[in-house]
């Protein structure tokens, strides 16, 4: 086969990929302010998905939308539809904390629980009852810092506290805490925003890694951060999805002006 | 461009580049034009000229790829700005190129002089380099202007030359044949042909990359293609 036509397979393929969340029409609104403007989204399967845009633009409130952690903020109301597999996730019969489990989350700030690094990756496990024996807990904490590339750093002090860790570290802990609970797609709010560089590359290189097992979900305000992990990326402002594009395409020759000025570090 | 970069001095970097590109332009022209000058009226000289400038574009090409370097680890330029830095890196690539194609055509005012070159023969190589020329001219006008359709015209203007060459090279194998006393001045006037001929082909080259960086895809269709003489002489079939 020529080069050209494997690359023409492979890209039959990207757009085979199946849609693990599928947004339409979503909309929200905190109070009378509306953040987001009928956005029509998809997240494929083992893809990284990355949201970027200016300040304010409504990143994070539709990272929110994608495992209703907007139910927990007191006004905010969401319209339109959102499936996980198909299924809508604001369904009356969905169990929100099952949600969360299969949607899982890592934030801007690294928070680990003031408690052990153990307690940290053990406690969802736990709670979903993940685990039957002590031997079957401690071998999902190892398994999810392995995943997250904490274990080297951390398997001879798992009950020391979490918040000793470094921020990168701290991080990775987060990550290992999401990916404990095996969730299906992990959302991840601006993970390395606190973070100094090599940090951030070691949970860019995580990200890559994830992918495999995993669908990502990552808001970023680095543009660099978004073409280095993502394989697709969208582009919101205010309010509203202005462009999603292969992340290639999105960084090479944009279809829309206002990703152009915006990826570019122009005014129009 | 319709729009500036929150950073200025990012404006500044990348409007350096535009401006030593079309420096270099307007030495590459000025000296191709000067070594077709030189052959035709056997001006050692002004060949001499040519020859000592073709530093110019080497220092300026490697001036600008420094430059371009520095401005993507610096500023890691995206979509139209990469493109541009891209182009400009090609484009002065290409330039140097050219100059290094006038500076062979004066190298060999020094070899024919002393042979006259017929008139007929000359005003063939003239042509051609006027030819070259014009499109060397308007690729930088294009460069300046961002005309996409003026790229994709220059683009397919290149098969004028490509003709003439041709029957410059049917031409000169004539007179070879006459007298073999002109094999050597007409071999140094077939590669000076030739040299004349793969400027027009550095031209297509910029206008290629030109339409490339205003719109992010190669334009569409078959190049013209470039050398018919590969066929000249063989059995036709
Ligand atoms: N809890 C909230 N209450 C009221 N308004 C909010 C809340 N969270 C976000 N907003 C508003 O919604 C808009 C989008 O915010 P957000 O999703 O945080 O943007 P981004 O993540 O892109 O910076 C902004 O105008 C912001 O002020
Ligand atoms: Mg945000």
């Amino acid at each position: 086969m020529t080069e050209a036509a494997t690359e023409e397979l492979l890209d039959k393929k990207m757009n085979a990929v199946p849609l693990k969340m599928v947004g339409k029409d979503v909309s929200v609104y905190y109070g009378d302010k509306r953040a987001l403007y009928d956005v029509n989204l998809n997240v494929r399967e083992n893809t990284v998905t990355a949201l970027i845009g200016p300040s304010g633009c409504g990143k994070s409130t539709f990272l929110r939308t994608l495992n209703r952690m907007n139910d927990t903020i007191d006004g905010c109301r969401v319209t339109g539809t959102i499936t996980l597999d198909g299924d809508d996730i604001y369904d009356s019969s969905i169990d929100v904390v099952e949600l969360r489990a299969r949607v899982g989350m890592v934030f801007q700030k690294p928070n680990p629980f003031p408690k052990s690094i153990y307690e940290n990756v053990a406690y969802g496990p736990r709670i979903h009852g993940l685990a039957k024996s002590k031997a079957d807990l401690d071998q999902v904490v190892e398994q999810s810092l392995q995943k997250a590339g904490l274990w080297n750093e951390v398997k001879d002090r798992l009950h020391e506290g979490g918040t000793g860790l470094s921020g990168g570290q701290q991080q990775r802990l987060c990550i290992a805490r999401a990916v404990a609970v095996s969730p299906e797609v992990i959302l991840m709010d601006e993970p390395c925003s606190a973070l100094d560089p090599i940090a951030t590359a070691r949970v860019e290189e995580l990200i890559h890694e994830l992918r495999t097992n995993f669908t990502i979900v990552i808001v970023t305000h680095s543009m660099q951060q978004a073409a280095r992990v993502s394989q697709r990326t969208a582009m919101f402002h205010l309010g509203n999805l202005v462009e999603e594009n292969d992340t290639d395409k999105m960084f090479t020759n944009p279809d829309d002006q206002r990703t152009q000025d915006y990826i570019m570090g122009r005014f129009g | 461009m319709s729009s500036t970069h929150i950073v200025s001095i990012y404006d500044e970097e990348l409007k350096y580049l535009t401006r030593r590109i079309s420096e270099m332009g307007g030495t590459a022209e000025q000296m191709v034009g000067d070594s077709v000058r030189a052959l035709v009226n056997t001006d050692v000289a002004l060949a001499q000229k040519v020859i000592s400038e073709d530093v110019i574009l080497d220092t300026a090409e490697r001036q600008i790829n420094e430059k371009a370097i520095v401005t993507i680890a610096k500023r890691q330029p995206m979509a139209a700005d990469l493109r541009e830095i891209m182009g400009a890196i090609r484009i002065a690539a290409d330039l140097e190129r050219v100059g290094d194609l006038g500076k062979n055509t004066a190298k060999r005012v020094i070899a024919v002089q002393g042979s006259s070159i017929p008139r007929n023969l000359a005003r063939g190589l003239e042509h051609l380099a006027e030819l070259a020329l014009m499109q060397l001219k308007e690729v930088l006008d294009v460069y300046a202007s961002r005309n996409i359709e003026k790229a994709k015209e220059i683009r397919e203007r290149d098969d004028e030359i490509d003709a003439i060459y041709t029957s410059l090279f049917r031409e000169l194998l004539t007179y070879m044949m006459e007298d073999p006393r002109n094999i050597t001045p007409c071999t140094h006037l077939l590669f000076c042909a030739k040299n004349i001929e793969r400027i027009g082909d550095h031209a297509t080259n910029i206008a290629e990359t030109i339409f490339y960086m205003a719109t992010g895809s190669q334009p569409e269709g078959e190049r013209p293609k470039d050398d018919h003489t590969t066929s000249v002489g063989a059995v036709e079939e």
